[in-house]
C-alpha cells in the first residue's frame, strides 16, 4: 500500500468517526444550538421546588426557552432560589409568573413561564415576582382527605 | 522447599519492589515519549500509517460489536421496561448506557485485544531482531520514529472508534426496538434527546475514551519496547499488554465515572 | 537538519582508544581494566570465548553501553559523557553491521538502504535512488532492490545490511559476528567486501568474530580477549605460529584447554553415588 492509499483509508476513517460524533450529538443528544447562543440569567424563589432538578427545562407555552442553572436555599428566608438561564431570543415581561409543573402525570418537573402585560422586560439579574411552588403529593392527599372530611358534616371521628 | 513466613515475605516484597520498579520505568518511558511528540507531528505520514493499521483495521470489529451490544441492550431493556409500562424509555437507557459507559469501555477493550496486541508484538519483534538497536546506531531515535506514531494513533483512534461503537449501538437498538418490537419511532428519539445531554454525557464519554486511548497506547508500546528479546519474551509481552490494558481501562473507568457522573442530582 | 561535524583527524592516528574500562552485568565482571588502541585504517579482529565481552566492546564504542569506569574515546570524544545530540552526531560517522542484519522487515531492500539517506539528508529522491543503487551494486545485490527482507537468504540479508551501514560513508565500521551462520561462499563474499570497503572508503573496521580462518585472511591485527582483559594482540602470522595454549586451543578448535570443557561441577563419583 502506498502513501495515498493510506491517506484515503485514514481520511475515510476519520470522516466516519466525525459523522458518528455528529450523529450522537444531534440525533441522540440535544445539541440544538441553544446552549451555544447568548442568554441571560434571572432568579425565581419558591417555597418548595419539589422534584425540580438542575438542567430541567424552562418552558413557555410548552416551548423550551431555557434551563435551570442552579438551585440553592436562602439561609435566611428559607426559600428555594432557582437561577434560570433564558435564551436571549426570548423576552419576558417583568410581571411574568414562574410555575413548577410536571410533565405528564408522574414525569419530570420543569418551570413554566406565563408572561404578563407590563411593557418592561426581565433582564440579567432580575427576580421573577410571582411564583407558584410545586405540588407536593403528600400535601395534595392530605388536602383531599381534609376536603372530603369537611364535605360530610355530622360525622365526628 | 519449606514455606516459612520469612521466605514468603521475601517473595512478596520482591514482587512488590519489582512491580514498582517496572512502574517507575514505565513512567520514565512515558515522559520520553511525550517529550518527542512535538517532533513526531512533523512526520505526519508516520502517524497516518499507524492510524490505518490500528484504527481503520479495527473498524469492522468495533462497528459489528457496537451493533450487537446495542441490540442486546434493546432486548434486555425492553424486557425490564415493559414490566413497568415505560417502554418508550428504551431509547434513553440504551443511549445513556452506550454513550457514558459501554462505548468508551468496550471499544477500549476491543482495541486492546486487536490493535494494541499487534503493536506490542511488532515492536517486540523489532527489539528481538535488533531493528531498534540498528535504528539507534543509525542516529535515528526509535522513540520518535517507531514508538510515538503508534502511541498517537491509539490516542486518535480510540475516541473515534468509541463514537462509532455508540452510534452503531443506538442504530442496533433502533432496529430491534422500533422495527422489530414496534416501539414508537418518535418517542424513541425524542425521549432520548430529552435525556442525553451533549455536555455531560457525550463529551464526558469522549473524554473517557481519550484517557483510555492514552493508557492503552502507552501500555502497548511500553511492553513491546521492553520485551525480552526472544520469541517467548514477545509472546509474554503481548499477553501482558492485553491484560494490563484491560485492567487499567476498567480501573480508570471507575475513577472517571465517579469524577464525572457522581453529583448529577 | 541533523548536526554534521567536520572532525579534523588528519593528525590523529589513534581513532579509538579504550582506556582501563571496567564493565559488568550486575555482579558479573565482563571487562576488567581493559585497554586497547585502534589505529586509523586498520582492520582489527576481536576474538575470544563466547560471553567474553566482544560484543560488549562494540556496544561501548557505539555508545549503547556505558562502562563502570574508564574512558572510551572515539575520534577524540569520550563517548559515555556525550549528550544525546553529540552521540547521534558521532554515530553518523559510525556504521554497524548487526549479527543477522537487523533489516527493517516492513521495508523493501531498496527502502532499507535508502533509510539513512531519507532520515539524515535532504537529498532528492532521484539522487537517493542513484546512491542506493550504487551501494547495492557494490555488494552485488542491485537486482534484489525490490525484494522484501523475508525473501532474502542469510547471506543476502547481511550484504544488504552492509550496504545500508555504509550509506553515509562512515569512518568507522563495526561488525558483530558477520560470518556466523553463513555458508562458506557467503563467508568469502562478506570477507572480501569488508576488505574492499575498508580500503575504498578509507575506514577503520572492528570485527567481532569466531571465524578464525576468514579473520586471518583479512585482518591486520587480531586481539584475543580472555578473563575480561586483552590476552594477546598479534598480527595474523604471529597467531598462526603461536604456541600459546589459549591461542592454540582457539586456532585448532581443541575441546579442552585453557577454556575448560567441563562446566564447574562437584566431584563426579560423589555426584553419581549421592543418595
Amino acid at each position: 500500500m502506498n502513501r495515498s492509499q493510506f491517506d484515503l483509508a485514514v481520511g475515510a476513517f476519520v470522516a466516519l468517526g466525525i459523522l458518528a460524533l455528529l450523529f450522537l450529538a444531534m440525533k441522540v443528544g440535544n445539541l440544538t444550538g441553544f446552549d451555544t447562543g447568548t442568554a441571560y440569567v434571572i432568579e425565581a424563589r419558591f417555597d418548595n421546588i419539589g422534584g425540580l432538578k438542575v438542567r430541567a427545562p424552562v418552558k413557555s407555552a410548552g416551548v423550551v426557552v431555557g434551563r435551570v442553572e442552579s438551585i440553592s436555599l436562602d439561609g435566611e428566608t428559607y426559600e428555594a432560589v432557582a437561577r434560570l438561564r433564558i435564551s436571549s431570543a426570548f423576552r419576558f415581561s417583568k410581571d411574568t409568573i414562574a410555575i413548577i409543573l410536571t410533565s405528564g402525570l408522574l414525569g419530570e418537573q420543569y418551570i413554566g413561564l406565563e408572561p404578563g402585560g407590563v411593557p418592561e422586560y426581565l433582564v440579567q439579574g432580575d427576580r421573577v415576582m410571582k411564583t407558584q411552588s410545586a405540588m407536593v403529593l403528600e400535601k395534595l392527599i392530605s388536602q383531599f382527605l381534609f376536603n372530603k372530611a369537611a364535605e360530610t358534616p355530622g360525622q365526628t371521628k | 522447599m519449606k514455606a516459612n513466613p520469612l521466605s514468603i515475605l521475601t517473595v512478596l516484597g520482591h514482587a512488590l519492589t519489582s512491580r514498582l520498579e517496572r512502574l517507575g520505568l514505565a513512567a520514565r518511558f512515558a515522559f520520553s515519549v511525550f517529550g518527542v511528540l512535538g517532533v513526531v507531528f512533523l512526520r505526519f505520514s508516520l502517524i497516518i500509517r499507524e492510524l490505518y493499521f490500528s484504527g481503520v483495521r479495527s473498524l469492522s470489529i468495533v462497528i459489528v460489536s457496537g451493533l450487537f451490544v446495542g441490540m442486546v441492550l434493546a432486548v434486555q431493556g425492553y424486557e425490564v421496561l415493559q414490566r413497568y409500562g415505560s417502554t418508550e424509555a428504551l431509547g434513553v437507557i440504551v443511549a445513556l448506557s452506550l454513550v457514558r459507559e459501554l462505548g468508551p469501555v468496550v471499544t477500549a477493550l476491543l482495541f486492546a485485544g486487536r490493535a494494541s496486541s499487534a503493536v506490542t508484538a511488532e515492536i517486540g519483534l523489532m527489539r528481538a531482531t535488533d531493528q531498534l538497536a540498528a535504528m539507534d546506531m543509525m542516529a535515528v531515535d526509535p522513540i520518535a520514529r517507531v514508538i510515538a506514531p503508534r502511541f498517537m494513533a491509539a490516542v486518535f483512534s480510540v475516541p473515534l472508534l468509541a463514537a462509532l461503537f455508540s452510534a452503531a449501538g443506538v442504530g442496533g437498538a433502533w432496529i430491534i426496538g422500533v422495527k422489530l418490537i414496534g416501539i414508537d419511532d418518535g418517542a424513541f428519539w425524542s425521549q432520548m434527546q430529552a435525556s442525553v445531554d451533549v455536555r455531560i454525557d457525550i463529551v464526558n464519554g469522549i473524554l473517557k475514551s481519550v484517557v483510555f486511548g492514552v493508557a492503552v497506547g502507552l501500555i502497548s508500546v511500553f511492553e513491546g519496547y521492553f520485551a525480552v528479546p526472544t520469541a517467548e519474551g514477545v509472546s509474554t509481552a503481548t499477553t501482558r499488554t492485553v491484560v494490563t490494558s484491560s485492567l487499567t481501562v476498567l480501573l480508570l473507568d471507575l475513577v472517571l465515572t465517579v469524577m464525572m457522573f457522581r453529583g448529577l442530582n | 537538519m541533523p548536526e554534521w561535524r567536520r572532525i579534523d583527524m588528519s593528525n590523529e592516528q589513534d581513532i579509538i582508544k579504550i582506556e582501563k574500562v571496567k564493565f559488568a552485568y550486575g555482579e558479573r565482571l565482563i571487562l576488567d581494566d581493559l585497554s586497547l588502541t585502534i589505529r586509523r585504517g586498520e582492520i582489527i579482529a576481536i576474538m575470544g570465548a563466547s560471553g567474553g565481552g566482544k560484543t560488549t566492546l562494540l556496544g561501548l564504542i557505539g555508545g549503547r553501553l556505558a562502562p563502570r569506569s574508564g574512558q572510551v574515546i572515539v575520534e577524540n570524544q569520550n563517548v559515555p559523557t556525550l549528550s544525546k545530540s553529540s552521540l547521534y552526531a558521532l554515530r553518523r560517522r559510525i556504521g554497524m553491521l548487526f549479527q543477522f542484519g537487523a533489516l527493517f522487515t516492513d521495508l523493501s531492500v531498496f527502502d532499507n538502504v535508502a533509510f539513512p539517506y531519507r532520515e539524515q539528508t535532504d537529498l532528492s529522491e532521484d539522487m537517493i535512488r542513484a546512491l542506493v543503487l550504487m551501494k547495492l551494486e557494490a555488494v552485488g545485490l542491485r537486482g534484489a532492490a525490490h525484494l522484501m527482507p523475508s525473501e532474502l537468504s542469510g547471506g543476502m540479508a547481511r550484504r544488504v545490511a552492509l550496504a545500508r551501514a555504509v550509506t553515509l560513508d562512515p569512518s568507522i565500521m563495526l561488525y558483530d559476528e558477520p560470518f556466523t551462520g553463513l555458508d562458506p561462499i557467503s563467508v568469502g563474499i562478506i570477507g572480501r567486501l569488508i576488505k574492499r570497503l575498508n580500503a575504498a572508503l578509507g575506514m577503520t573496521s572492528v570485527i567481532v568474530t569466531h571465524d578464525l580462518n576468514e579473520t586471518l585472511r583479512l585482518a591486520d591485527r587480531v586481539v584475543v580477549l580472555s578473563g575480561g582483559k586483552v590476552h594477546c594482540d598479534l598480527a595474523p602470522d604471529q597467531i598462526r605460529a603461536s604456541s600459546d595454549p589459549f591461542i592454540r586451543q582457539f586456532a585448532d578448535g581443541l575441546p579442552d584447554g585453557p577454556v575448560p570443557f567441563h562446566y564447574p561441577a562437584p566431584d563426579y563419583i560423589k555426584d553419581l553415588l549421592a543418595p
